[in-house]
């Protein structure tokens, strides 16, 4: 590994307590889990912009969009697992429909939850919020860009998700870039095959790409922080100049980012594609390297995707 | 206790009175709706917007505004009605009910309709959004209150009581609920249904001040809101007992006038116990 290992969580908190200082509109909640998720870092700085739900995160989620309908920019967050499935009916009637200023960032995405197991690693939570008419959804690819997301969306208006992990991963982005939403950043260039990746799996990609550039193959990597707008532009350019995709993501294969991506090509660029993720399956208990070798996500498995998509092109 | 002169109250019983008058006006030309949860709850709503709520139909955004959230939001049909009565909207515009394209949803949109507070529909949830508006309130030393008006077959709904507990835990002497407790929900009674009783103790077990009175009585909706308007340190709960369909005597206690539209004889039937149909 040759990028430093970072907490997301930690730097969710920093760009919180940041946007605290900035703006007096800034309302976090939280459900029982703010010293996991790190909102207690804002919690300890704005003790009265912070309230607790308690294990309620459906009754959170209408409190944010009651506090939203009334000028406040609020910042949810729990589990993902619990900030989505759990509250799906309130994220829907009250953030999406109503179309209200509630940023829902949730930690412990996916499988790297690790030991906790299958009830806590949820593998399909972008698929619930990328069908939410009026939700934009983000997956941070480390905690650099962690901490620019969540700068960002504090600007935009509406109900946005943004999905972040439990572990420390690798940082791959660079402080000075600026995050543009719905831009899709092009990490490695490459001509013969382009790796997609979201979250953790981007550092994943860029390994696949070194280990590819072995067998004589020239991949080109894109970071799609933002599914939904989906960067069409990007990933369209990309299939046209190195004529076949495969996507990497910590989430089912069914209906995520690698499904997004297909819907994309589909309608505009037939090239092979592939992807990578969690199979149609629920995780299980274990270290996080284990869960991610056992459901697929590891570098091998991106590079042999690769392989296969190669092969289909000739 | 506040006096109010008879002809004050006899005033806003002709306003609870159209408002019952345009709801089965419009339901009945929507083809569809819930006549029963909106008649009995016509008194409260004419109650809220003619004399208790501090607000502005010429600025449905004015920031210092008391909010009233329809929890049960398929009563629409009297929300709506009693927006266009108090001036949010031409009272021409019931009629497009239901309709495509028209600002007045089937249940309550805060997007399309000038007044409406919250989206609702889905059961359960607005008292959890009140209580949002009522933290915000408190953040912003603002003096608006917030009015949350639930069914009682919301009760059934575990976000009530989780949305019960953080308004007593935070406090929130802004909130005050009305319970439409007219005893039945969709599949009938409610005490057959789930057992609710005793609602008034559970209440108060979660930190409520409660207050029981006739829903459909205005002075008593008055007295126990100011009553409410004075407790400090805690939210109240105003359990104000109803009838379902209240006004249309077929309609009363009647389940299946729960969701469904009344016919052309029946709603000719029901207008001219309302007073005419000429709205």
């Amino acid at each position: 590994m040759k990028w430093k290992e970072e907490s997301q969580r930690k730097q969710y908190g920093r760009a919180l307590v940041e946007l605290g200082k900035e703006r007096s509109d800034i309302v976090v909640l939280d459900a029982d889990l703010s010293s996991s998720t790190r909102t207690a870092d804002f919690a300890a700085a704005f003790p009265e912009r912070f309230f607790n739900c308690g294990i309620a995160e459906q009754n959170m989620m209408d409190t944010a969009a009651g506090l939203a309908a009334s000028g406040k920019t609020v910042f949810v967050s729990t589990f993902a697992v619990f900030g989505t499935g759990r509250c799906y009916d309130q994220i829907r009637q009250s953030i999406a429909y109503p179309n209200l200023n509630v940023k829902i960032v949730v930690s412990h995405a996916g499988i790297t939850v690790g030991g906790d197991g299958a009830s806590h690693q949820i593998v399909e939570d972008i698929a619930l919020m990328r069908v939410l008419p009026n939700m934009t959804v983000i997956v941070p690819a480390d905690a650099v860009e962690t901490y620019k997301v969540v700068k960002h969306v504090a600007k935009m208006k509406g109900p946005v998700y943004v999905r972040i992990g439990r572990s420390d991963v690798p940082t791959i982005s660079d402080q000075a870039s600026e995050f543009e939403l719905a831009k899709a950043p092009v990490v490695r260039d490459g001509k013969d095959v382009t790796l997609i990746g979201c979250g953790i799996m981007v550092s994943k990609c860029l390994e696949a790409a070194d280990e590819l550039t072995k067998h004589g193959i020239d991949a080109r990597v894109v970071n799609l922080h933002t599914i939904k707008p989906i960067d069409e532009k990007t990933i369209v350019k990309a299939a046209r100049e190195t004529g076949g995709v495969v996507t990497a993501e910590e989430h089912s294969v069914m209906m995520g980012m690698g499904s997004a991506v297909a819907m994309v090509l589909v309608e505009n660029f037939h090239v092979p594609m592939k992807r990578v993720g969690i199979p149609d399956v629920f995780g299980e208990s274990g270290a996080c390297d284990e869960l991610m070798s056992k459901y697929g996500l590891t570098v091998d498995n991106i590079v042999e995707a690769a392989h296969d998509v190669l092969k289909r092109k000739k | 206790m506040e006096v109010y002169d008879g002809e004050f109250i006899t005033e806003l019983e002709a306003i609870a009175k159209r408002i019952r008058r345009h709801c089965i006006k419009m339901i009945y030309e929507a083809g569809s709706g819930h006549p029963g949860g909106s008649l009995s709850a016509a008194d409260i709503l004419a109650a809220l917007y003619f004399h208790i709520l501090r607000h502005d139909p010429k600025r449905p955004d004015w920031p210092d505004r008391d909010r009233f959230v329809m929890s049960k939001g398929h009563a629409a049909p009297a929300l709506y009605a009693v927006l266009a009565e108090a001036g949010y909207f031409p009272l021409d515009e019931l009629s497009s009910l239901r309709k495509l394209g028209s600002r007045l949803q089937g249940h309550p949109c805060m997007q399309k309709t000038p007044g409406v507070e919250m989206s609702t529909g889905s059961l359960g949830h607005g008292l959890a959004a009140g209580n949002g508006m009522a933290l915000a309130a408190k953040l912003d030393r603002k003096l608006y209150r917030i009015y949350v008006l639930c069914g009682d077959g919301e009760m059934d709904v575990g976000e009530t009581w989780e949305a019960a507990m953080l308004a007593a835990h935070y406090k929130l002497d802004n909130v005050t609920v009305y319970v439409d407790r007219n005893k039945l929900q969709l599949d009938g009674p409610t005490e057959n249904i789930m057992s609710l009783e005793p609602l008034s103790d559970k209440w108060k077990a979660f930190g409520w001040h409660v207050i029981e009175i006739n829903g459909h009585n205005m002075r008593e909706i008055i007295h126990a809101t100011n009553e409410a308007r004075g407790v400090k340190g805690k939210p109240t709960v105003i359990i104000a007992h109803t009838i379902k369909g209240k006004g249309v005597s077929y309609m009363e206690g009647a389940l299946h006038f729960h969701g469904k539209a009344p016919s052309k004889q029946e709603y000719e039937i029901a207008m001219k116990e309302l007073g005419g149909d000429k709205p």
